[in-house]
């Protein structure tokens, strides 16, 4: 992938068809380092098929064999010197406290790091995509954070209009780049 | 500073109008978003035709979704456009491309015969 924030999209795709209702991509960075958790409330993996998911030869779609996203992520982080974790708790086993975490740990200064590129982009896609689904998107720096909060937009919006709407989308790419550019910067 | 008053406003003028439930458009765009499609390119592809729908006033009448594999890897980015029980397929998309179907397919009703499949098989 070109970007870090194409690899978290197709990531929290996973997450969304694992059936999740809650979603969080969070991010947190350093001068030195960069770590990607994504967490859902979906149905989980058993501990079996967690050990053999970043082989790429896992995957339990029919249409190919190959699962190719989490393998994908662990390349671009161990690639940096970093690493990928994956923790899961399955729905049948777990029926209170299902999920999964994935979690990839990045060093930024190494030449093989991939620019987290356009993850405002990722953001919109994934309410577009699933717009009864909810996002908690938070990206932390030394100094400030980011964060979108879809639960929020959704009470306000009430129940009549969807996540997907185009006003409400063009609203989160508006907030979420206003939030990068900083809050203090002249009116254009 | 964007704001939830905004947002708000957003809610009144929806109201008043009726919001398109799924299934009820008369075309429907779908462009494949499994990771060998992310990583061709389809989230710009994906964000232009949601541009270009809402800048032409079309959200009522156009659905745009996502799917997963489409099972055509190397023809990614993959757009499907649906309308009735015909369906095009269109290869190798990208944001150009999307504005031209926009243009010529969605809003003329010509399909562009030459970003088709059966154009890219021959
Ligand atoms: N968050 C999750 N919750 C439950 N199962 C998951 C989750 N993430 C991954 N999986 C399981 O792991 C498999 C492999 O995921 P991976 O992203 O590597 O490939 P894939 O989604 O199958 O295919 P693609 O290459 O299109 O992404 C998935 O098919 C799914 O069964
Ligand atoms: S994974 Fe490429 S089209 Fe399905
Ligand atoms: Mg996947």
């Amino acid at each position: 992938m070109k970007e870090l924030s194409l690899n978290i999209l197709d990531i929290a795709q996973n997450s969304i068809h694992a059936d999740a209702t809650l979603v969080q991509i969070l991010l947190d960075e350093t001068d030195e380092s960069l770590t990607l958790s994504i967490v859902d409330d979906g149905k989980g993996m058993s501990e079996e098929f967690v050990s053999r998911v970043t082989d790429p030869f896992s995957t339990t779609r029919t249409t190919r064999k190959v699962g190719m996203g989490l393998p994908l992520l662990k390349l671009a982080a161990e690639q940096t010197g970093g690493s990928l974790a994956i923790e899961s708790r399955e729905r049948t086993l777990y029926p209170e406290d299902h999920g999964t975490k994935v979690t990839a740990f990045f060093y930024k200064n190494h030449l093989d790091f991939t620019p987290l590129g356009d993850v405002v982009s990722t953001v919109v896609s994934l309410v577009q995509g699933s717009p009864d689904v909810d996002f908690l998107f938070r990206h932390t720096f030394p100094d400030h954070t980011v964060e979108l909060d879809t639960r929020e937009i959704r009470e306000v919006l009430g129940e009549e209009v969807p996540l997907s709407s185009p006003d409400v989308l063009v609203w989160i790419r508006e907030t979420l780049t206003e939030q990068y550019e900083g809050t203090d910067e002249e009116d254009e | 500073m964007k704001s939830l008053e905004e947002l708000k406003k957003i809610r009144e003028k929806m109201q008043n109008k009726v919001i398109l439930r799924e299934g009820s458009a008369e075309k429907r765009i779908v462009v494949g978003m499994a990771t060998c499609g992310i990583a061709a390119g389809a989230r710009p592809v994906l964000n232009t035709f949601v541009e270009e729908i809402a800048k032409r006033n079309l959200t009522g009448t156009v659905e745009v979704g996502q799917t997963g594999c489409i099972g055509m890897c190397r023809f990614e980015p993959i757009v499907e456009v649906f309308e009735g029980d015909k369906r095009v397929t269109y290869v190798y998309v990208n944001p150009d491309k999307a504005k031209e179907i926009v243009e010529k397919h969605i809003v003329g009703g010509e399909p562009i015969v030459e970003y088709t499949i059966g154009a890219a098989e021959k």
